[in-house]
């Protein structure tokens, strides 16, 4: 991992319910599954490819936001929903459910995924970052301060996954032009329309980011 | 406590306004410190941080996972349904369906009464059963594992044949909803004294309003009260009707919805989901959180119905418009919902026309209902009037802004007793942003006689009114003054995005004298805060902005109260300074806010605002004037639009920032329209919905906007409007838009596209079509 951030994951600001409970029911409660045939997964980060049955819990550790997570996991379940349903770390997004909106976007060894189309095992010994990562404590960083400062978002649910897609442009290509901006958040809806200052907050992001 | 007092006002030694005698208004604001300004939003920080907890963030413990299993055909007699295998899958908790007592509960759409799990389903997507398990997989598993026998019955799903005398009957009444008809003046003597008579069918397809948060609800009893944590743009409205569909007092229900990731009107209504997801609830004992999948949101979470339309226009030859006469036939779905409503606005209000007739037919079919989206009905009529404006423009050779400025009315002419506006911004508009635009230059050196080759470019140009705007009563809101100077508003509006709370906030700001984040605001919580209505209609500003203020100067009257016993001095000496009280006839007499000692024992003063009543026999609208320019490629038939400028009227400018912001999302939704979006229904075959996601029912991206889009604000307080000056903007920004691309394209190419969306393949058949014509 290039960055190590940190924000403890379930002590969120102004937020009082325990997700403690949650955890332990979500836990046991899962034992079976109607999904019949093989899953194969390939951890990223790893060589070796692991064959899984369908039916049993899983051990995995998820390594997020520089914090590593064992967790007991279905094979199907997605990445996005350990993050938000078991780890708590609703910053990321549900759009669709299906690698069509981009409201999910995580980081996974630096690279935007859609945590929706990444199954949690396959996340598996690779570096995950969400947008709570970008946060330094509680300081937000250049790329969320830039969609505050242009006001890149109007309804914010989009946002998390903007900011996922111009995070991992940066880290890649730290001085885009207007048209490698614009094809870093296409894979990226915004149904409110706030693209032109979003457009201006990446590009203000990378100015301010290379200072 | 602050530790400076004087640290939190922005204001040390400037005067905030006038406090006026109870029972006065408030004077108009003359000169702001932070009304207008460009304000970055005061909940930023949580949606960029990603702690912002939406209503599908919530977790809670022991909380359940709800699925709704719906019709798959979009008209079917449910016959029997099988839950036994649902009930004893893994992690199951509850099952509700036709067979369990909550198939009583009732569920209508406007007059027409149904069933939260109808007999008969009259649209793909109606519920049909519904699970709780402890995880949202084994939700679904258990929910494909019951067993539904359908009777599929015939289904009509095309508008333009639900009156065939062989269509399928949806409702006993037969497939029409209702004819609408306006008219005034003499339409035929208007024709006669016409120049030039043009005749037009228009069409817009259907569009999804397809918020990205998807549409549910947590739901959590604690004895014999619910609390439901709904993405909505309404929390007192989900409450009456929650309260109302399961026999609960009011008080019993609370509904928050802190956050909520988009709505465009389809989050204004409560849902059957609601009421699922509080059965499921309550059978099982356990918190659940039931959000609809992506698909079933494209279902039934309602749409912008389409609209056929037909407008005949005469003009002089000196411009001025003698005759509209405009018919259409539009669906809002399987249920009474508005399939026609607001259509013909724009050609009853927006120009100057002493003979009008329209009339509007709503009519059923099998698929979704609709609900309000985004200036319902506007932009399709705006899409027929305003190419019809600019095709006369063309036929009497007058520049299409200048046909629009010899047709500007004083008066709105729509409404009963044509009230006068408030303000009207129309022509403003139009000169100030093709003044800024560069129209006129843009106009002669651009279009299809400009250009040979097969990149054409052109510019167009098109007007709106939104019908409403003006907002009104009831708003209740609640200001509090800590000791230490600090403040707290309490209101029950959502913020669906738009700004609301941080334009609140600064109204508290502007009136108090304090930084606006010195502010605290708690909102949309049926159980803390005050009764609103719901944020939609561009109407939330005009509404709860005066509500807001009122409580501001209630605050600052008690405390102004409280200094004068202090004091000795009498109140009408004595002015709130923001920091201070200081008397007017003796300048070495004042006193901070926080060493008042009324305010320091109790702790607090509250304010209670109120929203007065618009003026009578006015009308408060606010216009909007939008210029483009597009490129057209003749090979291909690809068009991208360059530029976009919006010139808008909608009274003072409360926050510049999200101003814009409203700008820029309502031009980037009628590109939507204009270009990208319509729902496909299989009319021939099963009726079913064929582009239910968003890889085939194309929303704009970020490679089809342009990055150049000006918005060019037509500032024009009203005082005659409200307390704030402001009107609405968030739907008269989006009512022009398609119709504008039109028009550079028809400048561009010389292909007048009467149905939308003006995609590749429409383009290149028309090209085609010009070409063999010549």
């Amino acid at each position: 991992m290039k960055k190590k951030q940190s924000i403890a994951s379930d002590h969120r600001r102004g937020w009082s319910i325990s997700r403690r409970g949650f955890l332990a029911s979500a836990g046991t409660g899962a034992v079976a599954m109607a999904v019949s045939g093989r899953i194969f997964a390939s951890p990223m980060g790893n060589k070796e490819t692991a064959e899984m049955a369908p039916d049993v819990l899983s051990k995995i550790t998820l390594h997020v936001n520089g914090h590593p997570h064992d967790l007991l996991v279905e094979p199907r379940w997605t990445l996005l929903h350990v993050l938000r349903e078991t780890l708590g770390l609703t910053g990321t997004k549900e759009g669709c459910g299906r690698g069509e909106c981009g409201a999910c976007t995580v980081l996974i060894n630096d690279i935007p995924r859609y945590a929706c189309l990444t199954l949690a095992v396959e996340a598996e010994g690779a570096a995950v970052t969400t947008v709570e990562g970008l946060l330094d404590g509680e300081t937000l960083g250049p790329v969320q301060s830039a969609f505050v400062e242009e006001d890149a978002f109007q309804c914010g649910y989009c946002t998390p996954g903007q900011i996922m897609s111009v995070e991992g442009l940066l880290r890649k290509n730290p001085d885009p032009s207007m048209d490698e901006i614009r094809m870093a958040v296409s894979g990226n809806l915004c149904r409110c329309g706030a693209y032109s200052h979003i457009f201006k907050a990446a590009a203000s992001a990378a100015k301010n980011r290379r200072k | 406590m602050a530790k400076d007092s004087t640290s939190i006002y922005y204001t040390e030694g400037l005067p905030v306004p006038e406090t006026p005698a109870a029972g006065k208004a408030p004077k108009p604001w003359e000169q702001t410190d932070v009304i207008g300004k460009p304000w970055p939003r005061v909940d930023a920080y949580e949606r960029v941080s990603g702690t912002a907890v939406y209503p599908s963030d919530i977790l809670l413990p022991g909380m359940l996972y709800g699925a709704i299993l719906t019709c798959p055909h979009p008209h079917a007699r449910v016959r029997r349904v099988d839950t036994a295998t649902a009930e004893t899958m893994p992690g199951v908790r509850a099952v509700v369906g036709p067979e369990t007592r909550e198939a009583d509960l009732p569920w209508s759409y406007r007059n027409v009464k149904s069933k939260i799990f109808p007999p008969v389903c009259r649209f793909e997507g109606e519920p049909v059963a519904a699970v709780a398990a402890e995880t949202p997989f084994q939700a679904w598993d258990a929910a494909r594992a019951i067993q539904v026998e359908y009777e599929i019955l015939p289904h009509v799903s095309d508008e333009r044949r639900a009156l065939d005398a062989n269509a399928p009957k949806i409702h006993d009444g037969g497939n029409k909803v209702k004819t609408e008809t306006y008219s005034r003046g003499d339409v035929s003597k208007g024709f006669a004294d016409a120049d030039v008579v043009l005749e037009q069918h228009y069409r817009t397809e259907a569009e999804l309003h397809t918020p990205l948060e998807l549409h549910g609800c947590v739901a959590n009893w604690d004895g014999d009260e619910l609390t439901l944590w709904e993405s909505t743009q309404g929390v007192y409205a989900v409450q009456s009707r929650v309260a109302e569909t399961l026999g609960l007092p009011l008080a019993k229900v609370r509904v928050v919805g802190h956050y909520v990731g988009g709505g465009f009107g389809s989050k204004l209504r409560t849902s059957r989901y609601s009421i699922i997801a509080a059965v499921l609830a309550r059978r099982s004992a356990r918190p659940v959180k039931l959000f609809l999948p992506r698909e079933e949101t494209y279902l039934s979470m309602g749409n912008r119905p389409p609209s056929n339309m037909t407008l005949k226009a005469g003009v002089k030859k000196d411009g001025t418009l003698t005759a509209l006469a405009f018919t259409c036939l539009g669906t809002g779905g399987a249920f009474p919902a508005g399939g026609t409503s607001l259509v013909d606005w724009q050609i009853r209000d927006l120009y100057r026309c002493p003979n009008i007739s329209t009339e509007c037919t709503d009519v059923y079919i099998n698929a979704g209902p609709a609900r309000p989206f985004r200036a319902p009905g506007h932009p399709q009529g705006s899409w027929a009037l305003e190419q019809m404006m600019d095709a006369l423009a063309e036929a009497i050779g007058m520049d299409p802004v200048a046909l629009r400025l010899k047709n500007i009315p004083t008066v709105s002419q729509g409404r009963q007793g044509s009230p006068p506006y408030t303000t009207t911004g129309l022509e403003p508009c139009l000169t100030e942003g093709a003044r800024q635009f560069g129209w006129a230059e843009a106009r002669r050196s651009l279009g299809a006689a400009q250009h040979k080759g097969p990149i054409r470019r052109g510019v167009g140009m098109a007007a709106s009114v939104w019908i409403v705007g003006g907002g009104g009563p009831p708003s209740t809101v609640i200001v509090k003054l800590f000791a230490d100077g600090s403040a707290n508003l309490n209101m029950g509006a959502s913020d669906i995005g738009t700004g609301t709370k941080t334009i609140m906030a600064m109204v508290v700001a502007e009136e108090l004298g304090l930084k606006p984040e010195m502010i605290r605001i708690e909102h949309a919580d049926t159980g803390t805060t005050q009764y609103a209505t719901p944020s939609g209609g561009s109407k939330t500003v005009p509404t709860e902005a005066p509500a807001v203020r009122d409580a501001a100067v209630q605050v600052k009257r008690q405390v102004l109260e409280m200094a004068a016993d202090e004091m000795g001095l009498p109140v009408d000496d004595l002015a709130y300074e923001g920091a201070a009280v200081a008397s007017r006839s003796r300048p070495d007499r004042r006193v901070p806010i926080t060493g008042i000692e009324g305010l320091r024992k109790r702790g607090v003063v509250v304010g209670v605002g109120h929203r007065d009543p618009n003026p009578e026999g006015k009308s408060i609208n606010p216009f909007c004037v939008q210029f483009c320019e597009v490129e057209v490629n003749t090979q291909t038939g690809e068009m991208r639009i360059l530029r976009f400028l919006s010139a808008n009227e909608s009274g003072r400018v409360m926050n510049r920032m999200s101003f814009d912001s409203q700008v820029i999302g309502g031009i980037t939704m009628g590109i939507g329209l204009a270009a990208t979006e319509m729902r496909i229904l299989d009319t021939e075959q099963t009726g079913k919905l064929v582009n239910r996601n968003w890889h085939d029912y194309k929303l704009p991206t970020a490679l089809d906007v342009p990055a150049d889009i000006t918005s060019a604000p037509v500032e024009m307080p009203d005082a005659e409007a409200n307390t704030t000056g402001a009107k609405g903007l968030g739907e008269p920004v989006t009512i022009p838009t398609a119709a504008a691309v039109a028009n550079a394209v028809y400048h561009a190419t010389g292909i007048r596209v009467t149905e939308s969306p003006i995609h590749p393949l429409r383009l290149c058949s028309l090209l085609e079509q010009q070409t063999k014509e010549g």
